[in-house]
């Protein structure tokens, strides 16, 4: 099931991400799980939040570059190997990754990454042949 | 003096020959060219109501446009088989416009920039080294022709490669450079670096233009060139540099006013402005063959002295460049547009671009551009990687487009100024 990643486009100066945080906050929005990505002059903050709809909103309005992206919240076991068992599947499957990143708390035993695929559709139709699961959306946003 | 009995004239022996080169262009433009016969008819004036300098305004101005839209030969006066050379600069939109040269257009050049060098004070026993791009930016070519014709040694180097013309100049023993004045500052780094002796340059005067400067710029060449700084003036439309140029009191240009005659005027009323006022300069070019111009605007702001100079010129002098009265930038002697800038932008899919032009000179006096460009849902992407490709995409193309290298930076969304109307598109850091 595909989760809804909120993306935003920031220049590299002091105090831009603290000005999403503040604006997300100040409106109720709880980050589940963020990555940052940069280069000298800019970098691109991905959310996993509680309602990404609202969030992208209320990014906009304060005059945020934001997109939305689809991606997969793969239940990973958590002990030695769990994220070799994911990536092997994977590379079978000859599926390439954009990027991925883990979530800062888990869910049960099993730890929460977040993966931007190519190819989320044939990787959807992967990870059930390998029974890999896949945390729900609203649950996700919920966590 | 390299034609000491014009440039010495008194004025109403100038205006004599001026009024009767007028009456002779307009009507040649008038009989041979489509677009100023239209123009002079709309504006209901006939070559017949040209009988004197007074009349001048009755004619319709000419810009840049106007060449641009009879792009590329339609504004030619001289039959194809006589033109021997074209001359071509960017115009507004990304599109070039092109100037032609007859054999007496190419004397009458080198005429124009024997008079600016002699003017300078560089003569038959100079060794000129060209710094200009040669081909078919007018700075190289035109100070080659003029150069020889003077008598001087020319070593005709193009521009770049900064280690070898510092290797030339002291091997040859250079005494006169030939550049634009932010490739002169750059040299003269280079040639710091270099480790050779001062001593071992022998330059004595540089003549420096197609880009605007400061008083405080010539001033720190002239100290670490150990020369003298002359402002040479020119532009492709009206014929390249020679137009007119400073003599090594450095108090004006003097304008070449047989073969071009300058006018001042308010740009927004197009009224004429008296002697001594700063507004546009506008140029007529007298004698012309291939592509005469009635009333060229310039869009530089200058003002013009009729008194004679101490050097004996009774030549009418025109103050140093002072600005620009649109948003043309000059970045290494190459016209910037900011409106070339936004053609490729909507090109890459940029619906509503907002974007800005900076322009800086380095600690080594290079002209920079970094064009800033708010990003957009047609820029972004979730992908770094992607947002990189577009950059670089849109850097690949502002470049050639433009013919100079540039930085492109993205930046968020409403963080660039607008003003009311007119969005702030240019900053001009550079102290000119």
């Amino acid at each position: 099931m595909k989760v809804k990643q909120v993306s935003i486009f920031l220049e590299n100066r002091q105090g831009r991400l603290a000005a999403v945080t503040k604006a997300l906050g100040s409106n109720e929005i709880n980050i589940r799980a963020f990555s940052v990505a940069d280069t000298a002059d800019f970098g691109v903050v991905r959310l996993i939040v509680n309602d990404p709809n609202r969030a992208c909103d209320i990014l906009r309005a304060n005059g945020f570059m934001v997109t939305m992206t689809d991606v997969l919240a793969v239940e990973v076991p958590d002990k030695p190997g769990g994220l070799a068992y994911i990536l092997e599947i994977l590379q079978k499957a000859r599926l390439n990754i954009e990027y991925l990143y883990a979530f800062v708390e888990k869910r049960s035993d099993n730890a929460l990454v977040i993966f931007r695929l190519e190819d989320i559709d044939t990787a959807l139709k992967v990870f059930e042949e390998n029974n890999v699961s896949l945390a729900p959306s609203q649950e996700v946003y919920q966590l | 003096m390299w034609n000491g009995e014009i440039e010495t004239l008194c004025r109403e022996q100038m205006r004599e020959i001026q009024t009767e080169r007028l009456k002779s262009v307009v009507r040649r433009c008038y009989e041979k060219v489509p677009h100023y016969r239209e123009a002079f008819d709309s504006f209901g004036v006939h070559p017949d109501d040209i009988r004197s300098l007074d009349d001048l305004v009755k004619l319709p101005f000419t810009c840049k446009n106007d060449l641009r839209d009879h792009y590329p030969f339609d504004l030619f006066a001289a039959p194809k088989r006589d033109i021997v050379r074209v001359h071509a600069s960017s115009g507004t939109t990304g599109k070039p416009i092109a100037v032609g040269y007859t054999h007496a257009d190419i004397e009458l050049w080198a005429e124009c920039v024997a008079r600016s060098l002699a003017c300078a004070g560089v003569t038959s026993d100079d060794i000129i080294q060209i710094a200009y791009g040669y081909g078919l930016f007018t700075g190289g070519l035109g100070l080659h022709y003029g150069a020889e014709k003077l008598g001087a040694t020319v070593v005709p180097i193009s521009g770049g490669n900064t280690k070898r013309q510092v290797m030339l100049m002291r091997d040859f023993g250079v005494t006169t450079l030939a550049c634009t004045p932010s490739f002169g500052a750059y040299l003269a780094e280079e040639m710091k670096d270099s480790g050779i002796p001062e001593e071992d340059f022998k330059l004595r005067v540089g003549i420096f233009g197609a880009e605007p400067w400061s008083q405080s710029m010539r001033r720190e060449i002239e100290s670490k060139l150990n020369l003298c700084a002359i402002d040479i003036y020119g532009l492709t439309e009206i014929l390249g540099p020679g137009v007119s140029c400073e003599c090594p009191y450095q108090c004006g240009l003097h304008v070449f006013e047989d073969h071009f005659l300058p006018e001042i005027i308010d740009p927004d009323t197009e009224e004429p402005l008296p002697e001594g006022e700063i507004g546009e300069l506008v140029f007529t070019t007298l004698t012309k063959e291939a592509a005469p111009v009635i009333r060229f605007r310039t869009r530089d702001l200058s003002r013009l002295y009729y008194e004679p100079c101490a050097c004996g010129r009774t030549l009418v002098r025109m103050e140093r460049i002072l600005g620009r009265t649109d948003d043309m930038l000059i970045i290494r002697g190459v016209n910037v547009f900011p409106s070339q800038v936004e053609a490729v932008l909507l090109s890459v899919g940029d619906v509503d671009p907002h974007y800005q032009l900076i322009a800086d000179r380095s600690a080594r006096h290079m002209d920079d551009l970094e064009i800033r460009v708010e990003m957009s849902e047609a820029l972004f992407n979730d992908e770094i990687r992607k947002i990189e490709d577009v950059e670089v995409h849109i850097r690949k193309e502002i470049e050639s487009t433009l013919g100079i290298s540039v930085k492109v930076k993205l930046v968020e969304p409403k963080t660039l100024p607008r003003s009311e109307g007119k969005a702030k598109r240019v900053v001009d850091r550079r102290e000119l």
